[in-house]
C-alpha cells in the first residue's frame, strides 16, 4: 500500500472517488423517485386516471356521513368522498385519534381488482381544525365548500 | 404595561444589534480598536434586550394575560405552570423570539470567549452575526409581533395544542435552536475569514469548540423530538421522514461534516476551502430548515401563497444570507491557500470519505424533502416523498460510512496502511460476529441482513474501544502502565471513541426494532388477555379520569411473564376540552432497553376496545446512542486543546503538533 503517488494522481484519485460516488447517489435517488413516490388523488381524479390496481397511491377526502362501519375485528370500512365521486375504503388496524365522519383523511394504499382502495396507512392530523393539506387544496380547487375546516391553524 | 415593554426591548435590541453590525465592521477596516471593541458591548447588550424582551413575553404567559393575542391564541388558565412556560415557545411568534435569544445568546458568547481571538477576526463576526440579528428582529417585529394586544381582553384562553403539552416537548425546542442557531457562530466566522482572506489552522482551531457544541445540542434535540414522537403520538415510531423533521436533520448531517473536517483543517492545514464551505451550507440548511417550518409552505403550497408574507421574509433572509456569503466564497475562495496534500489512504483520506458520504446523504434528504414542494409549484401533481425513499437513498448511501467509521482513527495522518488498520480492527470484527450470531441464537434465526446490522452496529462499538486500547499500548505494555496511558490521553480521544461507539449502538437499537418488533392489533374485553414479546397483557377494564385541562378514559393492563405478574401499566385517551381534541396517551413499559407499548383505540360495539401493542425489542438504544454521541460531543468539548479560553495556545497559528494522539 506504499504506492508513490504524484500530486496529480492523488488529486485525482480524490476527484474520481468523488464523482463516481456522486454519481451513484443521483442514479438511487432517481430510482427511488421512480419506485417510492406516491402520487396523490382525490376521488374525482381516481375516477379519470385509471390507475392499475396494485398500484401504491395516497388518496384523500372526507369521510363521508354514516359510512363508518366496524366489524368485530379491527378491519372497518369507510366511504372517501369529495362530493363528486366516492370510493370505498377497507382498513385493517387502529384509526387515529381524529378520525371521524365527515372530516379530511388521507389512506395510503392501493385500488383491489374489486375497485376497493385497500388502505395500510391512515392519516388524519392532530388538530381538529387541520385539514390535511392535500385534502383542502385538491377540494378546493374542485369548488367544494369546506365550512371554514380549510382554516389551518 | 409588560408586555410593551418587552416589545419595546425587542425594539431597542434591533437598535443594538444595527450598531453591532455597523461599528466593529467598520473598526476593523480603519484599525480602530475602540470602535471594534464597541462590537463586545452591543453584543451583551442586544441579548440583555432580547432576553427582557422573552422575560416579558413569559411573564404574559404564566400569569395567564389573555389581553395578549399569542398567549389567548396558545395557553389556558387552567393548564400546569410548565405548560405555561413551555407554550412560550409553543407557537410561531414566541418560538421566532427563542430563536432571537439563542442567537443573541451566542453572539455574547463570542464576545465574552473571545478575548484570544484577533481583534478584526472577532469585530467581523461579532458584525455578522448582528446582520443575521437586525434580519431576524425585523422578522419578528414586522411580521410576527408576539406583543399584539386583543381589545377587548378575552376570559379565557384558546389552549395550548394538546400534544405539545408534554415535558419532551418542553424542552424539544431549546435544544434544537441551541444546535440549529449554534451554526450561526461557524457561519460567522467563515464570513469574517472570508472578508479578512486569511483562514489557517488557528481558525479551525476556534471554530471547532462552537461546532462541537452546536452539535452536541443538536443531536440532543432531535433525539429528544424524536423520542416525543414516539410516545406522544400513540403510533409507536420514532422516524418519520417528516420534513420538518428532515429540516433539523439536514443541518446535523452537515454539521457532522463540518466537525470532521474542521478537524483536517486544524491538524493539517488541508481541505481549507470546503471547510468554510460547509460552515456555510451548515447554517444555511438551518436557515432553510427556518423556513420549510416558519413559513407555512409545508402545511399547505396554498396557505402559503394567501398569507406570503412571513415566507416571503424569510426566503428573501435566506437569499440575502446564503446568496451572500456564497457570492463571497466564490470571489475570496480563490485567494485562500489550498492546504497540504494527503494519500487517498490516510487519516485525511478516510476524514473525507466521511464528508463527501455526509454530505451526498444531507443532498438526497434535500432532495426528497424539497422535490414534492418544486413538483407542486411546477405541475400542480402532488406526491407524497415518505420512509420508502428516504429508506432506500440514504440508508443505502450510509451504509460504506458505517463499515468505515471504525477504521478513521486508526489511520495515520499524511499516509496510512488500511490492511494494518484491517488488521488491528480484527477483534472488533470478531466481536461484531459473535455478538449477530448471540441475537441469532436467542431469536432462533431472523433475517440475514437484520443479523448483519446487529452485527455492525457491535463492531463499530468493538472499533471504538479497539481504539482506545491501542492508544493505551493495551497487551503491549504492562496493564499499570496502559492504564496510565489511558488516563493520560486526550479528551477528544474519549469524545471520538464515544460518539462512534454511539453511532453504533443507535444501528443496534434501529436494526433491532425494525427487524424485531412484533404488532398486535385486536379488540379486547375486560378480562381477556393477550401475549406480546414473551410477556402476557391482562386487559382488566376502562375507567373514567379527570386531569387538570382534560378528561381520559384509561384503561389498565396486567402485565406477567410466566405466569407471575411483574408490572401494570395504564394507557389513556384524552380529551382536552378547551379544543374539544383527543389525544392517546400511550401506555409504555420497559425492560431492560426494551419496551412493550400498549395504545387504546375505539370502542367496539360489543364492549370492548381495540387495542394495539407492540413490542420494541431494543428500541432504547437508538436515543441511547444518541445520548453517547451528545456526550462525546461534551467530552471532545472539554478537551484542554480546545477549552474556550485558553488563550495562549490559540494565539498562534499552531501547525500541526506531533499530537499526543498518536
Amino acid at each position: 500500500m506504499t504506492l508513490k503517488m504524484t500530486r496529480k494522481q492523488k488529486r485525482l484519485t480524490l476527484i474520481a472517488g468523488g464523482v463516481g460516488f456522486l454519481s451513484l447517489a443521483v442514479l438511487l435517488v432517481l430510482f427511488a423517485f421512480s419506485q417510492a413516490v406516491a402520487y396523490f388523488y382525490v376521488p374525482a381524479d381516481l375516477e379519470k386516471a385509471h390507475v392499475a390496481p396494485g398500484t401504491r397511491i395516497r388518496l384523500g377526502g372526507l369521510v363521508a356521513a354514516g359510512s363508518v362501519e366496524r366489524s368485530a375485528g379491527t378491519t372497518v370500512t369507510f366511504t372517501v368522498t369529495d362530493t363528486l365521486a366516492k370510493v370505498p375504503v377497507t382498513y385493517t388496524g387502529m384509526l387515529p385519534d381524529l378520525f371521524r365522519e365527515g372530516q379530511g383523511v388521507v389512506a395510503e394504499g392501493a385500488m383491489n381488482d374489486a375497485g376497493v382502495f385497500v388502505a395500510d396507512t391512515v392519516l388524519a392530523k392532530h388538530d381538529e381544525t387541520y385539514m390535511p393539506k392535500d385534502v383542502a387544496d385538491r377540494l378546493k380547487a374542485q369548488g367544494v365548500s369546506l365550512g371554514g375546516q380549510e382554516t389551518i391553524r | 404595561m409588560i408586555a410593551e415593554l418587552g416589545h419595546y426591548a425587542l425594539v431597542l435590541a434591533l437598535a443594538t444589534s444595527l450598531l453591532q453590525a455597523a461599528l466593529p465592521s467598520i473598526g476593523a477596516f480603519r484599525r480602530d480598536a475602540a470602535l471594534m471593541a464597541s462590537g463586545t458591548s452591543a453584543a451583551y447588550a442586544t441579548f440583555i434586550l432580547v432576553a427582557l424582551s422573552f422575560a416579558a413575553l413569559t411573564h404574559a404567559h404564566v400569569t395567564s394575560d389573555f389581553s395578549v393575542e399569542n398567549v389567548w391564541a396558545n395557553s389556558h388558565s387552567a393548564i400546569p405552570l410548565l405548560y405555561k412556560v413551555s407554550g412560550v415557545w409553543g407557537n410561531h411568534e414566541g418560538s421566532m423570539l427563542l430563536w432571537m435569544l439563542i442567537l443573541t445568546f451566542f453572539s455574547a458568547l463570542v464576545a465574552f470567549f473571545g478575548g484570544n481571538l484577533p481583534a478584526t477576526l472577532k469585530a467581523h463576526v461579532l458584525s455578522v452575526q448582528a446582520l443575521i440579528a437586525t434580519a431576524f428582529a425585523l422578522f419578528v417585529l414586522l411580521t410576527s409581533n408576539p406583543f399584539a394586544r386583543l381589545v377587548p381582553a378575552p376570559g379565557e384562553g384558546q389552549d395550548l395544542n394538546p400534544v405539545l403539552q408534554d415535558v419532551g416537548l418542553a424542552i424539544h425546542p431549546p435544544l434544537l435552536y441551541l444546535g440549529y442557531v449554534g451554526f450561526s457562530v461557524c457561519f460567522s466566522f467563515a464570513v469574517a475569514a472570508l472578508i479578512e482572506g486569511r483562514l489557517d489552522a488557528a481558525w479551525a482551531r476556534w471554530v471547532r469548540p462552537w461546532t462541537l457544541a452546536a452539535w452536541s445540542f443538536l443531536t440532543a434535540g432531535i433525539a429528544m423530538g424524536s423520542y416525543w414522537a414516539y410516545y406522544e403520538l400513540g403510533w409507536g415510531g420514532w422516524w418519520f421522514w417528516d420534513p420538518v423533521e428532515n429540516a433539523s436533520f439536514m443541518p446535523w448531517l452537515a454539521g457532522t461534516a463540518l466537525l470532521h473536517s474542521a478537524l483536517v483543517m486544524e491538524k493539517r492545514e488541508a481541505l481549507k476551502i470546503w471547510t468554510v464551505l460547509l460552515a456555510l451550507m451548515t447554517f444555511s440548511l438551518s436557515l432553510l430548515g427556518t423556513f420549510l417550518v416558519r413559513s407555512g409552505v409545508l402545511t399547505s403550497v396554498h396557505a402559503f401563497a394567501t398569507d406570503p408574507r412571513r415566507g416571503i421574509f424569510i426566503l428573501v433572509i435566506l437569499i440575502l444570507f446564503i446568496g451572500g456569503a456564497l457570492t463571497l466564497f466564490a470571489v475570496r475562495a480563490a485567494r485562500l491557500k489550498a492546504g497540504g496534500l494527503f494519500a487517498p489512504i490516510s487519516r485525511e483520506g478516510a476524514l473525507v470519505f466521511n464528508n463527501l458520504i455526509l454530505t451526498t446523504a444531507a443532498a438526497t434528504v434535500l432532495t426528497g424533502t424539497l422535490y414534492p414542494l418544486a413538483l407542486e409549484a411546477l405541475t400542480g401533481d402532488k406526491i407524497s416523498v415518505g420512509p420508502p425513499f428516504f429508506n432506500m437513498t440514504f440508508g443505502l448511501l450510509m451504509l460504506p460510512l458505517l463499515f468505515a467509521v471504525p477504521f478513521g482513527p486508526l489511520l495515520a495522518w499524511k499516509r496510512g496502511d488500511v490492511l494494518a488498520a484491517g488488521q488491528r480492527l480484527f477483534a472488533a470484527v470478531a466481536f461484531g460476529l459473535l455478538v449477530g450470531a448471540g441475537v441469532a441464537y436467542a431469536q432462533g434465526g431472523g433475517p440475514v441482513l437484520a443479523l448483519l446490522g446487529i452485527a455492525l452496529g457491535a463492531y463499530m462499538i468493538g472499533g471504538a474501544v479497539t481504539d482506545l486500547a491501542l492508544r493505551s499500548g493495551l497487551g503491549k505494555v504492562s496493564p499499570g502502565t496502559a492504564w496510565r496511558r489511558l488516563s493520560g490521553l486526550p479528551r477528544s480521544s474519549f469524545g471520538t471513541a464515544l460518539a462512534h461507539a454511539g453511532v453504533g449502538v443507535t444501528v443496534i437499537g434501529i436494526v433491532a426494532v425494525t427487524a424485531f418488533q412484533s404488532e398486535h392489533i385486536l379488540a379486547m374485553t375486560p378480562g381477556q388477555s393477550t401475549e406480546a414479546g414473551g410477556y402476557a397483557l391482562r386487559f382488566d377494564g376502562v375507567k373514567a379520569a379527570e386531569g387538570p385541562n382534560y378528561t381520559e378514559e384509561r384503561g389498565h393492563f396486567t402485565i406477567s411473564r410466566a405466569g407471575i405478574v411483574v408490572a401494570d401499566v395504564w394507557s389513556s385517551r384524552r380529551l382536552y376540552t378547551a379544543r374539544r381534541m383527543p389525544t392517546t396517551e400511550a401506555g409504555i413499559l420497559t425492560f431492560g432497553a426494551s419496551q412493550l407499548y400498549v395504545s387504546l383505540g375505539d370502542d367496539q360495539p360489543n364492549g370492548g376496545v381495540v387495542v394495539r401493542i407492540w413490542w420494541k425489542p431494543l428500541i432504547l438504544c437508538i436515543w441511547g446512542g444518541a445520548v453517547l454521541m451528545m456526550l462525546g460531543g461534551a467530552v471532545s468539548l472539554s478537551d484542554r486543546r480546545l477549552r474556550i479560553g485558553a488563550p495562549a495556545r490559540a494565539r498562534k497559528p499552531v501547525r500541526s503538533l506531533p499530537e499526543a494522539a498518536e
